[in-house]
């Protein structure tokens, strides 16, 4: 796995698409995102990590759904007509891997620059440092670019079934 | 395939008739009378040096020759193929498949003595280059109106051949310009480099019928025509190209792997396609949709079937190599090993097949070498001296389970622990069941030969087996008894791709059941639903079957049906009954691979697509039944 704590700066600039969780801007690296889907049936898989919970159909292919909520910690919702799948493509230990991110809303590709944006606040969040790569303000607000690969290192393992009930 | 280099062709060819060399020269061994084996080992040889000299592998033509004139003499019983002419021509196989390679690793002359000498001793008189043999020169150049007369070269050259090796050049020189070729007209001529232990009037006697309409010349071989020779050496028209790579087994083709795969996934997409058109033929009620719809069921059914028998192979092919190994083990470690194998006929799918070889390998050396013991230490402890490895395939169910398994002296547990222990893999004083420390054996790093020896103990075997296996979604079982030996076996699912399954629906999740191991359908009645609470047991004719109810084992949070239904599955020996709340009926199934986010789940092999385009998840029945196993313990155990 590359270390992607670092965001490739081009130039002092990088495109970001941004997106909604629970009210809180979240911002991913635009070449990292292949697709945004409309909503479609999730299957649930029993016994997995609640991160990633579920699978869809992506192109004839089954991947995972992630729940960044989970990651942060931040009030689950339901869905809603503006909610989507963003299917991004991961570099994981040297195999790609798809995995759709469940986002209550998309908004939009932007640039982000590098003045703008600051390391993780040592203090005043309850937010995981090593989840976030940056927190860059804009328009008076805030827009957080998680720590994908670290967020997802945990979901290899099984967190076991829910088991017999008695 | 038309691109492809024909000496790659060849190689492929080769490696087949080598390996058929070695089967029958092993089977020889066991029954040196027997003529079939001897014909066959000359036949194989023959093709060998005949197409090799084709593709110009020199060194190997000659090499094959020599190998192929012992034999002929066997053949025709002048001499006796003795275990030691057996052997040196064994020898040789090696070597023969590094000059295939296009490596020269000089041990050639060595081998061939030891042939020679074998030769002698098994009552005739060494070949290897022996007087008798000489290099002819032919020339030949057939008169322009010959073929109107009906006279084929290529027969002619089929006939010399035959003779012994044989390098044929075509004398393109009298060509004319196109435009004025009459096709009918033969304008080339041969210049063929002989090396035979005929004499001259054998050559003649090729040339008999045609020696009225060609110019012939045959002369002893000089030096000088033979450096012209190699500049030109590879030149053989392509008709004769054409003619010499029809020789294969008649009616089978070679195809890549690749296109094999390709294939696949085509036929994968078409029966999801096809799945969900019978699904909307089912919600509109034409009858012609409906009509067509069934037919391509048909179809796509039937072309998986057969896309799948393609890809199927015999597992002989696999176990043919391992003879050999044994033949070597035996010499190497001085035990007389006696192989045993059965089920060479279970077809597996030829990926699966070539990944096995390496894991096979190793356990069978494991068998051979810790396994078996001295013949000495056989004796002293009543043992027959020839010590048995046996390797055996079984299809059941959905798997083939492949087990290879000795009546040496068994795994010394105390030594495992003990290397265990000393190696930090656990504790000293750990408390474990036997079967947990024979589980120690799969850890990475574990090896309970006390020095290395140059077959095994490396430690770098089981966890490796263990780790392909479950690569094939497999499973490696291990049991040993002390004294009389023990039997390792691998239980692999017979496809990768596509399977027949059946659709349920538990909650509001859809599950498919992998068709072959479901035995029956049965319904849950209230009077059992109820009586379960206590204990999950059916009684089906007379048999106590364990239950589980997928819907608290996958934690569904919706109510019951009013009729749940119980899917009866097997593994082949044990049988679990599994509770669900619809069968929704059955679905060609393309397994897709969950990906490494919920590869540690062990309940579920991979998922599918559906018609509608959902996703449900294919259950792994030995994992649940070996759950539903532990629940029937923990119950028993309440009671």
């Amino acid at each position: 796995m590359q270390d992607n704590s670092d965001i490739a700066w081009d130039n002092d600039h990088v495109r970001v698409l941004t997106f909604d969780l629970s009210g809180e801007t979240f911002a991913l690296e635009a070449n990292l995102v292949c697709e945004i889907l409309d909503l479609l049936p999730e299957t649930a898989v029993p016994g997995a990590t609640p991160l990633a919970a579920s699978v869809i159909n992506f192109r004839g292919s089954v991947i995972p759904v992630a729940d960044l909520r989970l990651a942060f910690g931040l009030a689950a919702k339901g869905m809603s007509l503006d909610s989507r799948f963003i299917v991004i493509e991961l570099d994981c230990e040297g195999e790609t891997v798809f995995v759709g991110l469940k986002a209550d809303k998309v908004f939009e590709v932007t640039t982000l620059t590098r003045a703008a944006a600051e390391g993780p606040p040592r203090i005043g969040t309850r937010w995981r440092q090593d989840f976030i790569r940056c927190i860059a303000k804009r328009n008076g607000d805030f827009i957080v670019v998680p720590n994908l690969h670290r967020i997802f290192a945990t979901c290899g393992q099984s967190t076991g079934l829910a088991g017999p009930q008695h | 395939m038309s691109q492809s280099d024909p000496a790659d062709v060849f190689r492929v060819e080769a490696q087949e008739l080598l390996d058929q060399i070695e089967q029958s020269l092993l089977d020889l061994e066991n029954r040196p009378g027997d003529a079939d084996l001897v014909a066959q080992v000359f036949r194989a040889m023959h093709t060998l040096k005949g197409s090799g000299a084709m593709f110009g592998f020199e060194a190997l033509a000659a090499f094959a020759h020599t190998c192929e004139s012992a034999f002929d003499r066997v053949r025709k019983g002048e001499v006796r193929a003795t275990p030691e002419l057996v052997s040196a021509v064994l020898g040789t196989l090696d070597h023969l498949r590094a000059l295939v390679q296009g490596e020269e690793d000089g041990t050639g002359t060595a081998l061939l003595a030891a042939v020679d000498a074998a030769m002698t001793g098994a009552g005739g008189v060494g070949c290897a280059k022996s007087s008798s043999e000489a290099r002819w020169t032919i020339r030949f150049r057939l008169s322009r109106d010959s073929l109107v007369n009906g006279t084929r070269p290529l027969p002619l050259l089929d006939e010399l051949r035959e003779l012994g090796i044989c390098e044929v050049t075509a004398l393109t020189d009298e060509i004319p310009p196109l435009d004025s070729v009459n096709p009918t007209e033969c304008y080339l001529g041969w210049e063929i480099n002989l090396l035979t232990s005929q004499p001259k009037s054998a050559i003649e006697e090729v040339f008999l019928f045609v020696s009225d309409e060609a110019a012939l010349t045959i002369e002893p071989h000089s030096e000088k025509i033979e450096n012209e020779k190699t500049e030109k050496a590879t030149t053989a028209t392509p008709a004769e190209k054409a003619t010499e790579t029809k020789s294969g087994p008649s009616g089978a083709i070679r195809v890549p792997a690749e296109r094999l795969d390709e294939l696949m996934n085509r036929v994968g997409e078409l029966v999801i396609a096809q799945s969900r058109l019978k699904q909307i033929s089912a919600t509109l009620s034409d009858a012609n949709l409906h009509s067509v719809a069934e037919e391509i069921e048909r179809l796509a059914s039937e072309l998986r079937d057969s896309m799948m028998s393609v890809r199927m192979v015999p597992i002989s092919q696999l176990f043919g190599r391992f003879r050999r190994l044994v033949h070597d083990l035996a010499r190497e470690t001085g035990k007389t090993i006696d192989f045993e194998t059965s089920g060479e006929t279970t077809e597996l799918d030829k990926t699966v097949i070539e990944r096995l070889a390496d894991p096979l390998i190793h356990l069978i050396r494991n068998a051979a070498d810790h396994g078996l013991e001295t013949p000495e230490v056989r004796r002293a402890s009543g043992k027959n001296e020839t010590g048995r490895v046996m390797l055996s395939a079984r299809q059941a169910g959905a798997e083939v389970i492949i087990s290879v398994s000795d009546d040496g002296r068994g795994i010394d547990l105390s030594r495992v622990r003990a290397k265990a222990e000393k190696n930090g893999l656990i504790t000293a004083g750990a408390t474990l069941s036997d079967s947990e420390t024979l589980q120690l054996i799969f850890q990475p790093g574990f090896s309970t030969t006390e020095q290395v020896t140059n077959l095994s103990g490396r430690g770098v075997g089981m966890d490796v087996v263990k780790r392909t296996i479950e690569g094939l979604r497999g499973t490696v079982d291990i049991s040993s008894k002390p004294g009389q030996g023990s039997e390792v076996d691998l239980r692999i699912p017979l496809t990768l791709a596509i399977i027949d399954g059946l659709l349920v629906r538990v909650g509001q999740g859809r599950f498919v059941i992998p068709l072959s191991s479901v035995e029956e359908c049965v319904e849950l009645t209230t009077e059992q639903d109820l009586r379960s609470k206590g204990r999950s047991f059916l009684t089906l004719r007379d048999q106590l079957v364990p239950f589980i109810r997928l819907r608290e084992l996958f934690a569904s949070r919706s109510g019951p049906d009013q009729y749940q239904k119980i899917v009866v599955v097997s593994t082949g020996t044990d049988r679990v009954g599994l509770v669900v709340d619809q069968i929704l009926g059955d679905h060609q199934t393309v397994i897709k691979p969950l990906s490494r986010f919920h590869a540690g789940i062990e309940t579920f092999s991979g998922a599918t697509i559906l018609g509608d385009g959902g996703v449900a998840l294919i259950l792994d029945i030995p994992h649940l039944v070996a759950a539903g196993q532990q629940e029937e313990e923990r119950l028993r155990a309440a009671i």
